[in-house]
């Protein structure tokens, strides 16, 4: 009997030392800010650094200005250097069909980043971070759309969820807005007489959480598979600011959901041009995403280091 | 026919890592609750029970329950079902009507913590 309880403590003091040893699980896990959880998006970059990729990210692009049409396979990933502090890479290869021009194919360039989670706010689902993206010129197929010249982009992202507004609005806790705020400065003026202009890039994702409004507010009985389901609209504008193109605004409105399960989750979005320098027709976007730290939580889904 | 042979290639991948990956455990998100997340009861429940998508450890998973005043009416500490490890019941003081709110912190086996809170109320 001693024996036993003695091996029952012992048991508790190794998991406790290990825990204290490890004790930034809440910033390991992908987008928990409190009691909410913020899925990956697909059109805007996710407020949280974790281990993540997704693969692929199958893009089928609005009919463009000029006539074409491009089908783009792509892939993120995000690693964990240190709980707070990760590097991304993401690529996209794409298949653009123009009238009257022969089909291009091809990688349209390398982006890598590295991201500083600035805060993660249990009480208000609040959470921010810093990033710098670089999208890296000739690294890509020209012709297939990928830059000749460098771009760097110094980000701000911040998330929100609504879990502390008032008992009186129950209805309206579920809600989560995420937001980027980008600038584009290219390092090259111009290219082959074509002006690089830099730009602003805002974009924003408002989410209505089933999961979270049957545990946290009330359980409706919503079944699988819709109980996981996280219905959003996605909205982003890129706004050119200097080299003559300053008012050429173009974005895309995404409505769509994501599903959000224990290692992974899929996302759909119809993809709606915001006016005609953006395009015209509906374009559709479909995203496999892997949780890293939940699929392989004591190897690649850990941070390099726990400092 | 090559950009279908890159979806599919992509799609493969993404599968292989998938089911590729060890036994895994993850995240314990609530799944279900008696009484029901925001339910309104006839009589006054004598526990809370909370079923999870996971197996919790039960040296770190809490759970306590407090009326509109904010004070405790947990008859003691939160335990983890031992033939059913995602299953967490907190015994319940006799309680009158009104409203009460149920917190809880999940820790599941593989160390990721969750954490929730949720009302219910008793009919006068």
């Amino acid at each position: 009997m001693h024996s036993a309880i003695y091996d029952w403590r012992w048991a508790q003091f190794a998991l406790a030392a290990a825990l204290t040893t490890t004790q930034i699980d809440d910033a390991l896990a992908h987008g928990f800010a409190g009691d909410r959880f913020f899925p990956a998006t697909i059109l805007t970059d996710d407020p949280f650094v974790a281990d993540e990729m997704s693969l692929p990210t199958v893009t089928l692009d609005p009919t463009a200005s000029d006539g074409s049409r491009e089908l783009g396979i792509g892939s993120d990933l995000s690693m964990l250097i240190t709980p707070n502090w990760d590097f991304t890479l993401s690529t996209n290869w794409a298949h653009i069909r123009t009238p009257g021009v022969s089909t291009q194919t091809g990688f349209q360039g390398l982006t890598t980043g590295t991201q500083y989670q600035l805060f993660i706010n249990a009480e208000h689902e609040a959470m921010a971070l810093a990033a710098l993206d670089v999208t890296w010129g000739n690294t890509g197929k020209l012709a297939a759309g990928a830059p000749g010249f460098t771009t760097l982009s110094p980000t701000f992202d911040f998330g929100k969820g609504f879990g502390d507004l008032p008992d009186s609005l129950p209805w309206l806790r579920p809600f989560a807005l995420t937001g980027n705020l980008v600038f584009n400065f290219p390092t090259e003026v111009e290219t082959q007489g074509v002006p690089n202009p830099s730009s602003f890039f805002y974009g924003f994702a408002v989410e209505y959480s089933i999961p979270y409004l049957q545990s946290q507010v009330k359980d409706l009985g919503i079944g699988p598979p819709f109980n996981r389901m996280i219905p959003l609209v996605e909205f982003a504008l890129t706004s050119p600011f200097n080299r003559g193109q300053s008012g050429m605004t173009t974005g895309t409105v995404q409505p769509g959901f994501i599903w959000a399960g224990q290692y992974f989750q899929v996302g759909a979005e119809m993809i709606i041009p915001t006016n005609s320098l953006s395009g015209h027709g509906i374009g559709g976007v479909f995203q496999f995403h892997m949780y890293l730290d939940d699929l392989f939580p004591n190897s690649i889904g850990r941070p390099i280091s726990q400092w | 026919m090559v950009n279908h042979r890159m979806i599919v290639a992509a799609a493969v991948l993404a599968g292989a890592v998938t089911l590729g990956a060890p036994t895994v455990q993850a995240h314990a998100f609530l799944d279900h609750a008696s009484p029901a997340v925001g339910s309104t009861v006839p009589t006054a429940p004598e526990t809370v029970t909370m079923w999870f998508t996971q197996q919790l450890e039960p040296a770190f998973t809490t759970a306590t329950v407090t009326d509109a005043s904010g004070n405790t009416v947990d008859a003691g500490p939160a335990q983890v079902d031992p033939k059913d490890p995602t299953e967490l019941r907190v015994a319940l003081k006799k309680l009158s009507p009104g409203a009460y709110t149920v917190s809880w912190h999940a820790l599941s086996v593989d160390t990721h913590t969750t954490t929730g809170h949720f009302t219910f109320e008793i009919k006068p």
